[in-house]
Formats: C-alpha cells, sequence, structure tokens
C-alpha cells in the first residue's frame, strides 16, 4: 500500500473549502488586505504567519463574518459569503483572550453553541460529554473559568469551538497565552484534535515555530498580501524572497551579481572574496542582483581549510553564542559580512575547539544555498 | 496593635455616628410624650443612683409601637412608600439602563465627557434641583407651555402635586446611582464576548440577553439597591413636587416631629422603617461581597 500524500491543493479536481477572490479590506485608509486571492481546501491546517498588523487576523475576522470585504468576494464551501452573518455561518472562532462567558460554567460554555441551535436536551448532553472528554476536561465540567488555568481554559475555548462540528475552525493566535512547555504539548494535542474530527482548520499566528509545527500549508503575509504560500518544509528549504527566508528562522543573506554557468549560478558579492557557487532552477540575467541565502545550521565552521567543499570563505569568530542543544558562531570575514554558522553539539563535556578570535573556515555545498531574486 | 487600631477606626466611627444616635432614638420611641423641653418622658437621672436607674426603664414601654397598629396610617405610609420605591426602582432601571449601555459603547476618548455630564447635577444643589421640577410641571410651567405650543394639547396638564410628579422627581435624582454601577459593570465587559455569542449563533439580541444582561446584572443590583433603601425614606420629593394623596413615611415622620411635636411617636416610625431598611442592606452588602468574591 503506497502511503497516501495529503496535497489537495496539488490536485486540479479538488474543490477548494474557502475561496478569497480577489479581497480588498481598507480601514479608512489604511489597506489591512490589499487585492488577496487564496484557496483553502478541506481537512488542511492552514497557518497565516506574519508580524502584527500584516492582515492576518483581517483575514480571519472576515471568514468569521466580523468584517466585511471592501471588495471581492469569500466563498465557504461554494457559498458567497458577503451577506451571511456571524451567526449563520458553519464556521466557528476560538478568540485569543478565549472569550469564555464568565458567569457560566464550563458545561454550559460548551453547550452555549449547541442550546442556540434548539436541539434535544440528550442530544445536547451527549456532545457536551463528548467534547470533555476529547478536551479532558470532564472533571472540571461545573467549574466557572475563572477556577480553573490557563491550559485549561484554553481547552475550554477549543470545546466550545467545535462543539458544533463546524465546517471551518479559525484559532485566533490560540496558544499565545500559554508558557512555552505547555504550548509545546497543546500544538500536538490541536493535530490530533484536528485529525481526530476531520476539522478544516485555519490558525492565525506570529509564532513561526508554531505555524511550522502544527500545519499542513503556511501562508507567509506581509503588509495585507501573501507573499508565500507552501507547507513547512518548502517555506523553510525553498523560501522565494529574502522576506520569506528571514521571516523563518535564522538566514544568511548575501547579496551580489549572477553569472550565470551551465546548471550553476555564481555570486560575485565582494571584490577580492572567492564568488559563491549556487544551484537554482530559475533563470538569471548576467549582472543581475541577486540574493544567496544560506541558513546556519548548513555552514560548517572547522579551523583547518576543508578539502573537498565547493564554497569556503576564511574569517575569524566574533561571538559564540551556546544554546545547549547547538551553538552557534558568528563569523566574521574580512569583507565585514558576519555568517552565523550552526554546530550541534554531539557530545557532552566536549573541549571546545574554536573560541573568541579564532581564525576559522567556513563552508558549504553548493545545494546548501538558495538564490533570490527579491 | 496595629491591626487592633485599623479595626477600631471604623467601628468607633459606626458607634458614634450610628449606634449612639440609634439608641437615642430607641429609647425616645419607648417614652410618652410630655408637654416639656424636651417633648418626652422619662429623663435619665443620673444623680438618683440605682433607684433612678430603675424607675428610668420601669417607665419605658412599646406603647408607641401598639399605636403603630392602631392606626391604619402608618402602615398604609409603608406599604405605600414601599411601593413607590419599588416602582421608581423599576423606572430608574428602565432609564438608566440604556444609558449606561450606550455610554459604555461609546468611544473611549467620549467616555470621561460622559461620565462628567452624569455626575454634573451633583454640583448644585439637590433642593434647588427639585424647585427646578416644580417650574417646569407646574400647570403653567415650560412642559406645559411647550405642550401647548406644539398642539399637542390643548388645556394643560396637572402633573405637579401628583404621583407622577415624585416618580420624575425620584426618577430624576436617584439615575446617577443607577447609572454608575451598571455602567462600570459594562465597560469592563470584554467585546469579544459578544463576538463570541454570535460566532456561537445567537443573534444580537439574544447575545444580549444571554451575554450583557447576566454579566451586568451585579451593576443592576447594587444600582437598584443605591435607589431603592433612599427611595422608601424620601421626604424632600413627595412632600415638594407630591400633593396631598402621595403617602410616604418620611412625609408622616416629618408630621409627626414638627406638626404633633410626639417624639415617641415619630421615634417609633423611625424605628420600624430601619427595620424594613435593614432587609435590602444586607441583601446588597451580600451582593457586593459575592461580586468581590467571584472577582478573586
Amino acid at each position: 500500500m503506497t502511503q497516501h500524500v495529503f496535497a489537495p491543493w496539488n490536485d486540479p479536481g479538488e474543490k477548494p473549502l474557502i475561496q478569497f477572490r480577489n479581497v480588498t479590506k481598507r480601514f479608512g485608509d489604511f489597506t489591512a488586505i490589499d487585492d488577496l486571492t487564496q484557496d483553502i481546501y478541506e481537512k488542511e491546517f492552514f497557518a497565516l504567519l506574519g508580524p502584527s498588523g500584516c492582515g492576518k487576523t483581517t483575514m480571519m475576522r472576515m471568514l468569521a463574518g466580523f468584517e466585511r470585504p471592501s471588495s471581492g468576494q469569500i466563498f465557504i464551501a461554494g457559498q458567497d459569503m458577503a451577506r451571511i452573518p456571524p451567526n449563520k455561518r458553519a464556521v466557528n472562532m476560538m478568540f485569543q483572550s478565549y472569550a469564555l462567558f464568565p458567569h457560566l460554567s464550563v458545561w454550559d460554555n460548551i453547550a452555549f453553541g449547541l442550546k442556540r441551535e434548539g436541539k434535544d436536551k440528550d442530544i445536547i448532553a451527549a456532545r457536551v460529554e463528548e467534547m470533555l472528554r476529547l478536551t479532558r476536561l470532564t472533571k472540571f465540567a461545573k467549574r466557572k473559568p475563572h477556577q480553573i488555568s490557563g491550559g485549561q481554559r484554553q481547552r475550554v475555548a477549543l470545546a466550545r469551538s467545535l462543539a458544533k462540528a463546524p465546517k471551518l475552525l479559525l484559532l485566533d493566535e490560540p496558544l499565545g497565552a500559554l508558557d512555552k512547555k505547555l504550548r509545546q504539548d497543546t500544538q500536538f494535542e490541536l493535530m490530533d484534535i484536528q485529525e481526530k474530527t476531520g476539522t478544516t482548520f485555519v490558525i492565525v499566528t506570529h509564532d513561526q515555530e508554531e505555524a511550522m509545527t502544527v500545519a499542513s500549508r503556511v501562508a507567509v503575509m506581509d503588509e495585507g498580501r501573501i507573499i508565500q504560500v507552501a507547507t513547512p518544509a518548502q517555506i523553510y528549504e525553498a523560501p522565494n524572497s529574502v522576506y520569506v527566508a528571514d521571516f523563518i528562522g535564522d538566514v544568511n543573506i548575501i547579496s551580489g551579481r549572477a553569472k550565470p554557468t551551465g546548471d550553476k549560478v555564481v555570486t560575485q558579492w565582494a571584490e577580492g572574496q572567492p564568488d559563491i557557487i549556487g544551484t537554482t532552477t530559475t533563470e538569471f540575467d548576467p549582472g543581475q542582483e541577486i540574493h544567496f541565502a544560506i541558513r546556519p545550521e548548513k555552514v560548517a565552521i572547522s579551523t583547518e581549510e576543508p578539502q573537498d567543499a565547493a564554497n569556503k570563505l576564511q574569517g575569524k569568530v566574533l561571538d559564540i553564542a551556546y544554546l545547549g542543544n547547538i551553538s552557534t558562531y558568528h563569523v566574521e570575514l574580512p569583507t565585514g559580512h558576519v555568517i552565523k554558522a550552526q554546530t550541534a553539539n554531539t557530545r557532552r563535556l566536549s573541549r571546545r575547539q574554536i573560541t573568541w578570535e579564532d581564525p576559522v573556515w567556513i563552508s558549504f555545498t553548493d545545494t546548501a544555498g538558495v538564490l533570490l531574486e527579491r | 496593635m496595629r491591626r487592633f487600631i485599623l479595626i477600631a477606626v471604623p467601628y468607633l466611627w459606626l458607634v458614634a455616628l450610628f449606634l449612639i444616635p440609634f439608641v437615642i432614638v430607641l429609647k425616645i420611641s419607648l417614652s410618652d410624650v410630655a408637654l416639656a423641653r424636651p417633648p418626652y418622658f422619662p429623663q435619665l437621672d443620673l444623680s438618683a443612683g440605682w433607684e433612678g436607674l430603675t424607675s428610668f426603664f420601669s417607665a419605658l414601654d412599646f406603647e408607641n409601637f401598639w399605636f403603630l397598629t392602631t392606626d391604619d396610617l402608618y402602615w398604609k405610609a409603608y406599604l405605600s412608600s414601599l411601593q413607590i420605591a419599588l416602582t421608581s426602582t423599576v423606572m430608574t432601571l428602565l432609564v438608566g439602563y440604556p444609558i449606561a449601555y450606550a455610554m459604555a459603547r461609546a468611544a473611549p476618548e467620549w467616555r470621561p465627557t460622559l461620565l462628567m455630564l452624569v455626575i454634573l447635577p451633583f454640583w448644585t444643589s439637590f433642593l434647588i434641583r427639585v424647585y427646578a421640577w416644580m417650574g417646569i410641571l407646574s400647570n403653567e410651567g415650560l412642559l406645559n407651555q411647550f405642550l401647548l405650543w406644539l398642539g399637542v394639547i390643548n388645556e394643560p396638564l396637572t402633573i405637579l402635586n401628583t404621583n407622577i410628579a415624585v416618580y420624575i422627581g425620584i426618577v430624576y435624582t436617584y439615575l446617577p446611582f443607577m447609572i454608575l454601577p451598571i455602567y462600570s459593570a459594562l465597560e469592563r465587559m470584554d467585546d469579544s464576548l459578544l463576538e463570541a455569542a454570535e460566532d456561537l449563533g445567537c443573534s444580537r439580541l439574544s447575545a444580549f440577553w444571554l451575554v450583557t444582561v447576566p454579566l451586568s446584572k451585579n451593576g443592576i443590583i447594587a444600582g437598584c439597591f443605591l435607589v431603592f433603601i433612599p427611595t422608601i425614606g424620601e421626604f424632600v420629593i413627595p412632600s415638594l413636587l407630591g400633593g396631598s394623596g402621595t403617602l410616604m413615611i418620611g412625609k408622616v415622620l416629618w408630621e409627626e416631629f414638627f406638626s404633633n411635636r410626639d417624639w415617641p411617636v415619630a421615634s417609633a416610625v423611625a424605628v420600624i422603617l430601619l427595620l424594613i431598611l435593614v432587609i435590602p442592606i444586607i441583601l446588597f452588602q451580600r451582593n457586593e461581597q459575592k461580586q468581590r468574591e467571584a472577582e478573586g
């Protein structure tokens, strides 16, 4: 049996659940969303990632129905959402502040949406119990929101938004208020619940690690536009711009002029320094300005000159950041560029060979970095 | 020791300004009326020693309280005061809630100004404001002239010296006491709660009933008590705006004291009034305490 890869966005026959068609949203003269077109498919875990003010929350609020597009259309399951108020949408939202009703118990909070549908008492009770079990809250059903911890409140908010079995669940910075350890645990819990319920999740976050962990696809946004949409691995290894490369993780950027030579591209970047050899699939004009981006963990550092490396440069150690599992070396080149190189600390108590002010070699292969136009 | 002093200060205050006056009133209510100065008997004569003390206590009785039950003026006045206080509390709530709601929904930069406008009337004397209402509500008053000019009515409405004028006066006077606690409850409410309610299938109106109203419950309760408690004993408004038909216990009390000069009966009326008020005051205190506990 072949492993089925979940990638509906590559299947032209697949109908998207959510369609943004040239959506623009303005608040006064501020443009929050600028002519945005994007499809999101069923069962996806779609992350909107960007700095604050990039429009990601506005996009989510338009899906929930709290904001209306200034122009353009939004379709959910083929239906135009323009005239449909939030209470008539098969969309539920988990709020950043959780927005739990303080006067209601955990049980009543989760039952709130079900009661509005006017369903039978027994059906409501059964569904609430199911949600309590799913989020491991059965013990706390009778408590009020102020009598439980932050992590439990977060789970109540999730249970409440899932109770009505929405087609689409929106999560607005859902883990922002949790501490790091709890956040990591909850991320896996979220993925688990998403898989169990088969609901489409759209998550808004400014935490790139969170987006990378949970999402099937990540949309990196800036100033009301989506810069790149791709799987976490593609976003990380094949960013389409310096902005994306820089926003996701750590990166070294070297700017220079392109000199195409067969299937390789050489970047001429500084007088008296060896050119950087890289691989690319895009065509570059000779002399065009390009940016070479390489992740620190793909840069090797050594005290002796490496023999078989496509690219090697000499410099001296400016700074060392010890993070426990890895160490980051800041190496200053004679040109003044500072290149970050990372090594994994695979052995305990090993004597550190390299220290401050040491002359070192940094090296990387010709496929380690990406070449970007902008 | 420091803790003792800290606790002692409010208790001394209560003893000096509440308990001692109350004991004096209670004592007068147990005395008999007398043509003397002060106009009641017995007087405590400490120079007579133990004998003076026993004769003093043996002269005290509950005669005046018994008298209150024989004349139906008194219980009718109590009942009518309760009814007027209850009605005007409900009316104040109906007028005050929308105002508090609008204030809490107003743009944040406007809120201090609106708050100021609510408190502004306190800067002029209460009496002057009630007199101003006489000018507005009388037969030749501003309201009647305006309505006649509009052509809505052909002859002036009689509002002054009726219960309607009393209700208007009470609602007007006590409105800020209703608005402020409700406003403070509504202002603290997180807007995302309403969005969450809508997201979960509520219309705007049902979100209001299911979320906004329950969350402002403590403000509503506090406001109602702050209006109800002083209104029961209200004297100035019914005597200036009300007519001969307006029966309120505050007015009866005043007449017993100043017209009949029957201090003992007046004191008995006051003691009963206080006993009636103790119930809502305790309920009010309990509400405040519960609210503090809920806020943790």
